[in-house]
């Protein structure tokens, strides 16, 4: 009898469960709401750029606006033309790559292919505190102690230089080439190496001809990141390069970026809706449209040259 | 037959655990010799302390000597690059660079200052031809690699091995990634590549050692417990723990 009863308690097992049911229909939609946040902010933020730059082409003409060599858009003879500050941008962001594209793929092969396990886990989180350093510390790092070892080479350096600004925006950005390359360079199968090493590979060929190939994608879309991160740096520009918008690539001369331009006129006193107070948006629409693109190309890159492994 | 590789009391830690117990043995030129055991019995370790693989893991420490045509390969005057350029090696999953088929065969030659297109064409189709997969690829030889089956790969892997001229060449276990078709097609292609070659294999299958090798070695907990011709070790071992390992009681 006893036994019957235990059977019957078996047979009538619930397989509700009305909290993981709840739970299950409510997760999805509050990570939903998490993630549109930040698709609105970003359509929010490109919709107050478009209308704003928008207003400014009504009143000056975009053909003026992109091909113009002289920017005096606050000072009479008034003239709207970014090239100078395109120039500019584009010096800053060439020496920052030029300078730390090399040195991050050299650190990023020691410490993939050479170092010791004990060192990489030493170097690469020190590397990595490098880009958490705030860019106002870099920016007066450049001013007080990279354009005076500058000026004791050059005695005809600007106190505000192009130069020095543009080795400390590279500085800024090895931590950025080096870490994410050698992320890629660590994906590269031990199988690939060791087959080479077989043939009678040195090490450094080995690095060469079959690391550095099999990560190049990694290594072009790091590359290209940290080149639209110079490209929208802020802070060290504004601090140590000038605010003089010149049409020149002399990287001894005080210059003014984009970005110098956009903190300059939003400190003033620039009254809100002039046309002076438009150019801030149309040159930022300039930065994020290159950006944009500098990413677009980062992701044609990685997918045209990946070597599958 | 003559003796090429030469090897005399090796003792092989890794940082503390002894991996390999004063091995001796000598294996013969131009033949197939098979290294088998169960796992961990140390028959990998020993194949790749023949081009010096096992300098690359970090604490390996070896005393002995490994001789290959009287000179100790672990002694000074060796240059590593050199050594590996002579005993080449084919590993367990084949590994392919992420290249051409052609690109894969050149890297070796390439590698060693052959520049010359006709030449570097010559070796390939040559190489493949050793490694009987030139019919199979002749037509699309600037194709990935990856798109080869298993079995394709691991002869390109071969191939590849081939075309930088070794002496010897070392399989670690080189078919047990395969299905057994294109195991089939490695035994073959070592049955002819022995003419030219001495080849040292590890297997894990004792069967194939039978039908493959010359020589087998049986190893154990990193000693070699038996040596001999295969026939006489398969039909008639003098060891008690090879009969075991050979008719299944362990392994």
């Amino acid at each position: 009898m006893k036994q019957a009863e235990v059977r019957q308690e078996k047979t009538s097992i619930s397989f509700k469960n009305k909290k993981s049911y709840i739970l299950d229909r409510v997760m999805p939609i509050l990570l939903f709401l998490c993630a549109a946040v930040s698709i609105v902010t970003t359509i929010g933020i490109v919709y107050t750029l478009m209308s704003e730059t928008i207003g400014f082409f009504r009143k000056i003409p975009v053909f003026d606006f992109l091909f113009g060599t002289k920017w005096s858009p606050l000072i009479a003879p008034k003239s709207f033309g970014i090239l100078p500050l395109l120039s500019g941008t584009m010096l800053i962001t060439v020496i920052a790559c030029v300078f730390a594209i090399p040195v991050g793929l050299a650190c990023a092969i020691y410490l993939s292919e050479y170092a010791p396990t004990k060192v990489r886990k030493i170097v690469k989180p020190i590397l990595e505190v490098l880009a958490g350093v705030p860019t106002i510390v870099y920016g007066y790092f450049a001013l007080t102690f990279v354009t005076p070892m500058i000026r004791m080479i050059f005695p005809s350096t600007g106190v505000f230089n192009a130069l020095s600004a543009g080795l400390v925006v590279g500085i800024m950005i090895i931590p950025m080439v080096s870490s994410l390359s050698e992320d890629a360079m660590q994906a590269v199968p031990k199988s690939l190496r060791n087959g080479a090493f077989a043939l009678g590979a040195t090490r450094f060929e080995v690095a060469l001809k079959v690391v550095v190939p099999a990560a190049f994608s990694g290594i072009v879309s790091s590359s290209v990141l940290a080149f639209s991160r110079a490209i929208g740096e802020t802070m060290i520009v504004a601090v140590a390069a000038g605010a003089t918008p010149k049409l020149s690539f002399n990287p001894l001369e005080s210059i003014q970026t984009m970005t110098g331009y956009i903190v300059q006129v939003s400190l003033g006193d620039t009254p809100h809706g002039s046309i002076e107070y438009g150019t801030i948006y149309a040159v930022g629409m300039t930065l994020f449209v290159i950006t944009l693109l500098l990413n677009i190309l980062a992701l044609y890159v990685a997918r045209r040259f990946r070597e599958e492994y | 037959m003559n003796t090429l590789i030469d090897i005399k009391n090796l003792n092989l830690y890794y940082g503390t655990y002894h991996a390999l117990k004063d091995v001796s043995l000598t294996i013969p030129e131009k033949a197939v010799t098979a290294f088998i055991g169960p796992s961990g019995c140390g028959k990998s370790t020993l194949l790749r302390t023949l081009n010096r693989m096992n300098d690359m893991i970090a604490g390996t420490k070896i005393d002995g000597r490994v001789e290959i045509t009287g000179t100790d390969i672990y002694s000074n005057e060796v240059d590593v690059e050199t050594l590996r350029k002579k005993v080449g090696m084919v590993f367990q999953q084949p590994n392919p660079f992420p290249k051409s088929i052609y690109d894969n065969i050149a890297y070796g030659p390439r590698l060693h200052g052959i520049r010359n297109k006709q030449k570097l064409d010559e070796i390939v189709e040559q190489s493949l031809r050793q490694a009987v997969l030139w019919e199979e690829v002749k037509d699309f030889l600037k194709r990935s690699a990856f798109s080869l089956s298993g079995g394709q790969q691991q002869r390109l892997c071969i191939a590849r091995a081939l075309a930088v001229n070794p002496d010897i060449l070392l399989m670690d276990e080189a078919t047990s990634a395969l299905d057994p078709i294109s195991t089939l097609k490695i035994e073959e292609l070592v049955q002819e590549l022995k003419d030219r070659y001495t080849i040292v294999m590890v297997t894990h299958n004792m069967h194939q050692a039978a039908r493959v090798s010359d020589q087998t070695v049986f190893f154990l907990n990193g000693e070699v417990v038996e040596f001999s011709e295969t026939e006489q070790l398969f039909s008639n071992p003098t060891d008690q723990r090879t009969e075991d390992y050979i008719t299944g009681r362990f392994g």
